[in-house]
């Protein structure tokens, strides 16, 4: 018994030091990047096999409040320019901010359209149960933009805390409709469909990257930027409907 | 108790513990923004959110006591098949985590849920979302409080009073309210006030099953999540006010504790 | 009878225990139900009182059939009208002395202030209106009691039913509340039962004594005919009588291998001796005259109870002898001394068995 209690501390202690020398990098990225970010991680732990990707997905304000209070992330992927600017006001951006890609606002119904949505105009409906994502983070303020250019006083029911969220409640039937990313849609599964929200102009949603300062993995993180920014990247993220910035 | 000095080893260990209790408290001070703490207070969001959150709470505690107390009752006294499977059943979301509690409470009682579904197709009573779902929610974690307390209380209670008071000419319902409720009831204070604590504090069922709407369902604690992202004096302002409530109900139990020596 | 207690009590208990008794208690008399504890008692209580169901029998007092498994009857407890101060009293703690010698009036409809009239004047007449807002945690024991026998008294039952009402008192207090039981119970119209162990209780308090052993009635009688014939062991020692297994063969008793010399020349076979503890002469010198029993043996234990000693001798024949403090002041004996025992034929009391 103590034998084997003994091989498997060790076997701890050496997994824990990243034993074979495996770097760790952390990924911070926005919930909507979650589809886009696995296959990236996967793509690139197979061409880097010394580097282990840990993504830390959700709302991108949470994300920047994590940096601020100096979690050890490498790289900061935003939904927004806004909460990247926070990060580089305090001081903690280690090089560039890029924008990589782009998406589009889209308002998401459950398969069968139950609540006959035909447009962002349905969204002021009180008879019908609308979510839209918190104020606070990006896909909230982007939504709460599209209302405005299209004059829309929306009802909403909940503001949910990051778009997964928000479209899981959608798909689940709870909600009649959302505003969430176009990207969003399809990964879905089909339990939910999308309506233009068809506004002039259409809301830019551009996605930034930034390297985090920190001592140990600035050639990691580089090296991992320049792949999303790269021809991999881009295929991965065009392949599942982000365009470019 | 002993007045010997302890065991360096022990005393060393006790004082780490005890930091980990005090210090975020501490930590919570340190950033309250005590020269504006009052117009913090008085924001809207604030405001909102306290009076979600009694409102709730109180409601929560009402409907644990309206269906808890006969649940307690039931396990308690009445002996039948499955009983043991069904306390275990109802103290099941004291340790179960909140938010899958959420997440079962809208597959059942959600707009495509089992219970849900028919009873809005009958009633056109919609649970998810409204100040009735975060009621639900809160009352589904806070409940078993009540029920675990109570039931605890009518074991011990020695039942050859309900004897007496029987052959004395009490009916069931006479001898309910005036001799078992009464002898049970600094066990009974302690439960609500736990079961209210509890259910003041509520998060995970709450976001999941009710939502998130402020002026509707945001209660403090959902106010704290969203405002620490966004309005962080808010955040710790209200934060303050969850304390120092829990601190009120943790004096007033031991007070009852007391009592019921 | 019209307004009396008539029972058969029959109970089984899953664990085996089996209680089968039948009692008639008329209005106006005390009954006590005398055995040791595991006797059945605080099942016959229970059944009684309609906590646990009859397994056989019926039970019908003062003219209304309380239960009877032959009708399927059974009226809960709450509709008999059984007036029962239990062991421990079971004072309602919440509630103060007026408000617990109130309740049972209150739980049959009387108003509140009604029934704490009702409830003032009777502790008035028990001599504890100075008690009437105190919480039965104030109380003393023998307060306690009589509270408790108060509250039991105030809605006027047709039986009243004293379980171990002095077993919880200590010795002194239990002397003086047993005289005002004894006045209580006689101002009490219906019929009376007393369940107790202790003899002495039993003696002083009833009319008749229903001796239960192992679940059911093994004599009946009135207190003399407990204490001079007792059937069993259990109520010899009550009595502090002896009692003697044997075969009588004309004018002699064997016990073991103990001739013993009787008067009741007729009996024969099987047969119960009974011998009074005071009926035993004890000498220091082999005693001479009439035909006797007599025998040599030692001392084994001396019990001195103030105006009466009670020696138990060893063999051939153990027995208790009880003598007076002057009588053993003038033997001049200590434990292990050998005396001389004599008992005349005539205090040989012989039954067949």
């Amino acid at each position: 018994m103590r034998r084997v209690v003994l091989v498997l501390m060790v076997a701890l202690l050496t997994g824990a030091c990243g034993g074979g020398a495996r770097q760790e990098l952390l990924v911070s990225a926005a919930a909507s990047l979650t589809d886009a970010f696995t296959a990236v991680e996967a793509e690139y732990e197979a061409g880097h096999p010394d580097v282990d990707i840990v993504l830390n997905l959700g709302g991108s304000s949470a994300l920047r409040e994590q940096i601020l209070s100096g979690a050890p992330v490498a790289v900061f992927a935003s939904a927004n320019q806004e909460n990247i600017a926070e990060v580089v006001a305090a001081g903690l951006v280690a090089g560039p901010v890029v924008d990589f890609a782009s998406n589009q606002l889209t308002i998401a119904v459950p398969a069968g359209n139950p609540g006959d949505i035909i447009g962002i105009g349905d969204l002021a409906r009180d008879d019908l149960l609308i979510g839209l994502c918190a104020p606070v983070v990006p896909c909230g303020v982007y939504a709460d933009e599209a209302l405005a250019i299209a004059g829309v006083a929306a009802a909403p029911d909940t503001l949910e805390p990051d778009v997964r969220a928000l479209l899981t409640k959608i798909s689940a039937g709870e909600l009649d409709a959302g505003i969430v990313y176009a990207t969003d849609i399809a990964t879905a599964d089909g339990a939910v469909e999308s309506v233009d929200i068809a506004s002039e102009p259409a809301v830019a949603v551009t996605y930034s990257i930034a390297p985090i300062v920190g001592d140990e993995n600035q050639a990691d993180a580089a090296d991992f930027i320049d792949f999303v920014l790269g021809p991999d990247g881009r295929r991965i993220l065009g392949d599942l409907g982000f365009a470019a910035p | 108790m002993t007045r010997r000095r302890p065991p360096v080893l022990l005393g060393l260990l006790a004082a780490v513990g005890a930091v980990l209790f005090i210090a975020p408290l501490v930590g919570l001070l340190a950033r309250t923004p005590w020269s504006d703490l009052g117009g913090v207070l008085g924001r809207e969001i604030v405001a909102d959110a306290l009076g979600l959150s009694l409102l709730i709470s109180l409601g929560a505690t009402l409907l644990s006591l309206l269906f808890g107390l006969p649940l307690a009752w039931i396990l308690a006294r009445v002996e039948f098949r499955g009983r043991t499977l069904l306390r275990g059943l109802v103290l099941l979301p004291l340790v179960l985590p909140p938010v899958v509690g959420g997440a079962a409470l809208l597959f059942t009682f959600g707009r495509r849920g089992l219970v849900g579904q028919p009873l809005e197709e009958l009633t056109g009573l919609v649970l998810p979302f409204s100040v009735w779902g975060a009621i639900l929610a809160a009352a589904f974690v806070a409940m078993p409080f009540l029920v675990i307390t109570v039931e605890g209380a009518l074991r011990n209670l020695d039942q050859r009073f309900e004897g007496a008071a029987a052959a004395l000419g009490a009916n069931r319902w006479t001898v309910l309210r005036r001799v078992t409720l009464p002898m049970i009831a600094p066990s009974l204070v302690s439960g609500l006030l736990l079961t209210w604590a509890r259910a003041l504090g509520e998060f995970g069922a709450t976001i999941t099953f009710a939502g998130n709407l402020p002026g509707r369902t945001q209660t403090l604690p959902l106010a704290v999540f969203v405002a620490m992202e966004g309005d962080r004096d808010a955040a710790v302002a209200m934060s303050l006010l969850l304390v120092f409530v829990s601190l009120a109900v943790l004096i007033s139990l031991r007070r009852s504790w007391w009592r019921a020596r | 009878m019209r307004s009396g207690l008539d029972a058969r009590v029959a109970v089984v208990h899953p664990g085996g225990f089996r209680l089968d008794v039948e009692l008639t208690l008329e209005p106006g008399r005390t009954a006590a139900v005398l055995g040791p504890n595991g006797a059945g008692k605080s099942t016959l209580v229970a059944a009684l009182s309609g906590l646990v169901p009859l397994s056989a029998g019926r039970v019908e007092l003062g003219g209304c059939v309380l239960e009877d498994t032959a009708s399927e009857i059974s009226a809960p407890p709450e509709d008999r009208r059984i007036g029962i101060v239990h062991q421990d009293y079971l004072l309602f703690p919440t509630m103060s002395v007026l408000d617990n010698v109130a309740f049972g009036l209150r739980a049959r409809g009387l108003s509140k202030s009604a029934a704490q009239r009702s409830a003032a004047a009777l502790l008035a007449r028990l001599d504890l209106s100075a008690l009437a807002d105190r919480r039965p945690a104030d109380l003393s024991g023998g307060q306690a009691q009589r509270v408790a026998l108060g509250r039991a008294l105030a809605t006027e039952p047709d039986m009243l039913l004293l379980d171990e009402p002095l077993a919880a008192l200590d010795v002194t207090t239990r002397a003086q509340l047993r005289h005002m039981l004894a006045d209580h119970l006689a101002g009490f119209a219906g019929p009376r039962l007393l369940i107790t162990h202790d003899p002495a209780e039993a003696f002083l308090l009833a009319d008749e004594i229903y001796v239960l052993e192992g679940g059911a009635i093994t004599q009946t009688g009135s207190p003399e005919d407990i204490r001079m014939r007792p059937r069993t062991s259990y109520a010899a020692d009550l009595a502090g009588a002896n009692l003697l297994v044997g075969v009588a063969d004309g004018g002699e008793v064997l016990v073991g291998s103990h001739r013993l010399t009787v008067a009741d020349t007729s009996a024969q076979g099987p047969v119960l001796a009974t011998i009074h503890p005071r009926a035993i002469s004890i000498h220091i010198d082999p005693p001479s005259g009439s035909p006797r029993n007599s025998w040599s043996t030692i001392i084994k234990r001396i019990e001195n109870y103030g105006d009466r000693v009670r020696v138990q001798t060893g063999g051939p024949l153990e027995l208790t002898a009880e003598i007076t403090p002057p009588a053993l002041a003038a033997l001049g004996m200590k434990i292990g001394d050998e005396i001389w025992l004599s008992i005349k034929a005539t205090e040989v009391v012989v039954s067949a068995d």
